[in-house]
């Protein structure tokens, strides 16, 4: 249950680039999450909703991009993906290959509302 | 409706506090491995093990990791190495700020060996850089062969895989080829030792590798 410490640095970063002022117009945080980043989504999002309670950007939500696990197959040059996380590639069977994407955990965007 | 594109990563700060951790074991020659496991795989064991392996002629120093207590600083002390332990107080993983604040109690200049011992987990340690050389992930064979498939992010992350328990074989429903077969699955590069710290059974293996990475 790492996830509470996820959500703290997110909070960090989103006082990190939205000016004071503006926060309480931060609506939507978007995260890209890999498919093998090890977060649980539903506690990422309840301990962001819970250390969020009471401050200026409690009304904000995370939404989330998924990322794929993909290889890149050295052997037989193919793209290929698979939800377990293997290194084999699924079309030669062959271990020989780079990690493309899967493993992401990044605060891409966060979108702030017209001031009323 | 506007938009602030970040793209930053969010484990951040804890990435810039291991680049500095890093920087300063480099400074000092300091080769640091971050032994990470499901909790009763023995990886104290396996700290005991290297340190008497090694008798004096590396100097090795020891953070341990735990969410409670310091049993695992008393038992390592015994040995005659400097020891830290961390205390996370629920917290189910070590992060670098946490190892920064350890190392100012350790002389790094006499140290050829840093071991951190992770708190036990098989899941959030992985995406935590302490500013380590290398993640050693410890598996015994009384998990059974199944774990590198059910837990893989941690075995990705790792360099090195330490099959611990083998005396226990006999006993326990572990194919160790599985084991293995499994684990190269998820990360062919692992480099893979199967020991016994009940028996000293690959102890020598495993610290003939320290040893040359040193």
């Amino acid at each position: 249950m790492h996830e509470l410490s996820l959500a703290q640095n997110i909070i960090e970063t989103i006082k990190l680039n939205v000016p004071k002022g503006e926060l309480r117009n931060v609506k939507e945080v978007l995260l890209k999450v890999g498919e093998f980043s090890g977060v649980v989504m539903d506690s990422l999002k309840f301990s962001y909703e819970v250390i969020t309670w009471g401050t200026e950007i409690q009304n904000s939500v995370l939404k989330i991009e998924n990322i794929l696990f993909s290889l890149k197959c050295n052997s037989c040059g193919s793209i290929t993906t698979n939800s377990y996380g293997l290194r084999e590639c699924s079309e030669c069977l062959k271990t020989d290959t780079e990690v493309l994407s899967g493993e992401e955990l990044i605060v891409s965007e966060i979108v702030l509302e017209d001031k009323s | 409706m506007s938009i602030i594109t970040v793209e930053r990563k969010v484990l951040a700060k804890n990435d810039i506090i291991a680049s500095e951790i890093r920087s300063e074991l480099l400074e000092n020659g300091v080769f640091t491995i971050n032994i990470v496991s499901s909790p009763g795989s023995g990886k104290t064991s396996l700290v005991e093990k290297t340190i008497e392996h090694f008798n004096g002629s590396v100097n090795i120093s020891v953070v341990e990791g735990d969410v409670q207590t310091d049993l695992d600083a008393q038992s390592v002390s015994a040995y005659n190495v400097p020891v830290v332990q961390i205390i996370t107080n629920g917290g189910c993983h070590l992060e670098a700020n946490l190892v920064k604040d350890s190392m100012t109690s350790l002389d790094l200049v006499q140290t050829d060996l840093l071991i951190i011992e992770n708190v036990g987990n098989l899941v959030c340690p992985a995406g935590y850089d302490l500013g380590e050389d290398m993640k050693i992930v410890v598996i015994s064979v009384t998990e059974g062969d199944d774990k590198p498939l059910k837990y893989p992010k941690m075995f990705m992350n790792s360099k090195v895989l330490v099959i611990n328990k083998t005396d226990l074989l006999p006993y326990v429903n572990c194919n160790i080829e599985v084991l293995k077969h499994n684990a190269l699955k998820i990360n062919p590069e692992l480099k893979v030792f199967e020991v016994s710290c009940t028996t000293g059974l690959g102890i020598d293996k495993w610290c003939d590798f320290l040893e040359s990475s040193i």
